[in-house]
């Protein structure tokens, strides 16, 4: 199992933060991604390992119009 | 020029440190003109823009005041950063009055360029009261200290061409025309409680008169009711320093900083530059918050044919600096220029329509069922030009064709439109009969909260049904997010002051997405400091969108990086640079609860405010139709096994539908309970005088209204 913005979900092998994203479907551009309390760039996010039992953040920066 | 009624000459002060230290008073029964002296009182405790708008509107309103009671003001102010040059976002003026369709104060904020002109002509503030028979045009001359009254026979009644025939008037040149202001509102006003101002500013790139809207809560109709015609300001002389600041280095070089970011960040981020907030519709779509159908679902596959990529490859123009107030490099007031339009009285004309904004596209476009680019910006244009609140507009429409749909209303109650979801033609025929005052236009004019009254009692409608589906809240209609997934935002809205505006707290990515406020208290937190922080935009004549729609760089690496607390020390720099004061991040928060506060108390006075007032209708919070709840099934039955120990495989739908109902209303009681102990008032939402007290608010005139409730 991983968390995902500490709420629990299924661990697959070998995921990245990419596919990560794509499964929650989180297309807005404009996030921060924590692995562990780690920032991970966005050009990283193709080969940026999620490993079993990480605790991911994806924060959505946006607060209205 | 006008035949001039009467005509007052004038000092005009000079502006230091972001004030001028005068306010304007005109009495239009009697043509009348006072000055006042703006105090160290009103500053210390109300800064500027809509606080000094509610000091003014509480002098002049008692609580038998209505909307159209001659002693209801409409009080304009642009506050002390009003008018500086050197940063993003700083012309907006703020309007207040007592609202037609609240019976409150209802506030609205505008771009376009009357505020900071208003100022730089010597007044901090303007006070429009009274009624006149004999329409008018008022004239203030900022240069030569001069403000006329002025007849307004013979000029158009819809904004575009009015403002552009007073543009041309007042301007000494076609050069001049830069400095000349107008307010309007259109024909559609004058028929229905929702209609709104447009504020101009002379585009000379484009050589049109352009407009942003101070569009909630009906002052077009009130300012027409009045007998005012249009405001004109005109002044010529705007300088990076006319507002005297104490610190113009500092000033020059936060806006250097920021307008490097907005350079190299806002292609990554949110592309304001090609499209303004309209860039969030197919994120609304896909994050499901995007009002489909009256709020029925969150988004729909057709949403693509109103993407952003449409609207920038076929309708908006691109690479014009598109600011409505100088300096604006966020520069998101897109156009569509050379609009050709297909219906009503200008069909054939080609015209820039202003916009469109998420708005815009979420409310006449998805929440009606309509999605078709160029109809959308049709309903725009005449919206606009008529003075139609196209939020209230959109909303309430959406309410009636529901109404139709559910076979509530008939189509020969609607005068035989076909108000069908996807009809826009019929929804354009309502607007011009709004502005002919004909046929259904009128009625539909009214707003959801008379409508709900009005169906019930002579269309024979579920009063029960009306209640859930008609998204109003204190009179006002929501604005266009669909956010019953966020129990946070559900307060955003019902929890204001005003009423369901996203302009006091947005909060749904932070709620629902990235559960950063799983708690009670945390959401009780967040509509706190937001509705606080934000107000303080009105507080000081700033536009909310450069503080967080593009951010720095390493905005990442802060604690708290939903505040963005680089922009927040941007702020409270920027205020101690124009004003000489020495605030922090704290000082500002408490500036702008000083005036919420006031607001509150503001309502109770007016015989609302409270508890009872604060409800929101089901629709906010939960699915009310089986269709809604089928259409996210999933979720919700979800739900009922994790939040409330059920299983849904054993619940009828109706069963499962009335269990998720009771659910949430608690939950929304249990929110309310929050957010209130948060904001220092009791269970029925009445501020204690001992918080009024804490915050330096406990003024004799507020602990007056507040006492029989305690």
């Amino acid at each position: 199992m991983i968390t995902v913005n500490t709420r629990e979900q299924a661990y697959q092998a070998g995921m990245t933060v990419r596919d990560l994203l794509d499964r929650n479907q989180f297309t807005f551009r404009h996030i921060i991604v924590r692995v562990n309390g780690e920032y991970v760039p966005e050009e990283q996010y193709d080969k940026a390992p999620v490993r079993d039992g990480d605790d991911v953040l994806v924060l959505h920066l946006m607060a209205g119009g | 020029m006008r035949q001039i009624l009467k005509e007052y000459t004038y000092t005009p002060a000079t502006i230091q440190r972001g004030y001028s230290g005068k306010s304007l008073y005109l009495n239009v029964s009697d043509l009348r003109m006072e000055e006042k002296v703006v105090t160290e009182f009103m500053k210390e405790k109300f800064i500027g823009g809509k606080g000094f708008d509610l000091w003014y509107l509480w002098q002049a309103v008692t609580p038998e005041t209505r909307w159209d009671s001659p002693e209801n003001e409409i009080v304009m102010s642009v506050g002390p950063l009003g008018g500086i040059t050197q940063y993003s976002g700083t012309g907006k003026t703020l309007v207040c009055a007592i609202s037609p369709m609240t019976g409150i104060p209802i506030d609205s904020n505008a771009g376009g360029y009357f505020g900071p002109l208003l100022k730089f002509s010597g007044w901090d503030a303007l006070e429009l009261q009274g009624k006149t028979e004999k329409e008018l045009v008022i004239f203030i001359d900022g240069n030569k200290g001069l403000i006329q009254f002025c007849d307004a026979e013979g000029l158009p009644e819809d904004s575009h061409l009015l403002a552009e025939e007073l543009t041309r008037n007042y301007a000494e040149s076609e050069e001049d025309q830069v400095n000349v202001s107008v307010v309007s509102s259109g024909s559609a006003a004058r028929n229905i409680l929702y209609g709104m101002l447009n504020f101009s500013f002379y585009d000379p790139r484009r050589k049109v008169v352009r407009f942003k809207q101070a569009a909630r809560g009906g002052l077009g109709t009130i300012m027409l009711d009045k007998g005012i015609k249009a405001l004109v300001v005109r002044y010529k002389g705007i300088k990076g320093n006319t507002n005297n600041p104490a610190d113009v280095a500092t000033l020059n070089r936060i806006g250097v900083k920021y307008h490097k970011e907005m350079h190299d960040l806002d292609e990554k981020q949110n592309g304001m530059r090609k499209i303004g907030t309209a860039n969030t519709i197919l994120v609304m779509n896909q994050y499901d918050l995007l009002p489909t159908r009256n709020f029925q679902t969150g988004g729909d596959p057709a949403a693509v044919n109103i993407s952003p990529k449409v609207f920038i490859e076929q309708y908006l123009t691109q690479g014009i600096h598109d600011g409505c107030w100088y300096g604006c490099t966020m520069s998101c007031a897109k156009t569509a220029d050379h609009f050709r339009l297909l219906t009503g009285p200008y069909a054939g004309a080609c015209v820039t329509v202003d916009g469109p904004e998420y708005e815009c596209v979420a409310g006449l476009g998805s929440n009606l069922g309509i999605f078709d680019p160029r109809a959308i910006l049709e309903e725009n244009f005449y919206c606009d030009t008529y003075g139609v609140d196209l939020i209230s507009f959109a909303t309430t429409v959406a309410f009636i064709m529901e109404c139709y749909q559910r076979g509530q209303i008939s189509r020969e109650q609607m005068g035989g439109l076909d108000l069908a979801f996807g009809n826009s033609d019929a929804v354009l025929e309502l607007l011009h009969q709004m502005a002919r005052g004909e046929g259904f236009g009128p009625i539909a004019g009214l707003g959801i909260r008379r409508l709900k009254k009005l169906f019930a009692e002579q269309f024979g409608s579920d009063p029960a049904l009306l209640q859930d589906i008609g998204m109003e809240n204190k009179g006002l209609e929501y604005s266009e997010y669909c956010h019953k997934e966020s129990l946070a935002q559900q307060g955003g809205f019902a929890l204001t002051n005003k009423g369901p505006q996203h302009d006091e707290a947005w909060l749904i990515f932070m709620d629902m997405v990235n559960n950063q406020i799983p708690t009670f208290e945390d959401k009780a937190y967040a509509l706190y400091y937001y509705p606080m922080f934000r107000t303080w935009f009105g507080l000081c004549g700033l536009c909310k969108l450069p503080w967080n729609d593009i951010v720095p760089a390493d905005n990442y690496k802060t604690e708290t990086p939903a505040k963005v607390p680089e922009h927040v020390q941007n702020y409270v720099d920027i205020f101690n640079a124009v004003t000489g004061k020495s605030i922090d991040k704290e000082e500002l928060i408490l500036q702008s609860e000083r005036v919420y506060q006031f607001q509150r108390v503001f309502n109770i006075r007016m015989g609302k405010g409270l508890r009872e007032h604060d409800y929101a209708p089901y629709r906010s919070l939960g699915p009310v139709s089986s269709e809604e709840y089928l259409s996210r099934q999933e979720l919700y039955d979800r739900q009922l096994r994790e939040k409330q120990g059920l299983d849904p495989a054993a619940m009828s739908l109706d069963e499962k539908i009335a269990t998720t109902r009771a659910y949430r209303e608690q939950q929304f009681e249990l929110l309310m309970d929050a957010v209130y102990k948060r904001r220092g008032w009791t269970e029925n939402g009445v501020p204690k005088p001992e918080h009024l007290r804490e915050i330096g608010m406990d003024l004799p005139m507020l602990l007056e209204v507040i006492e029989p409730h305690l």
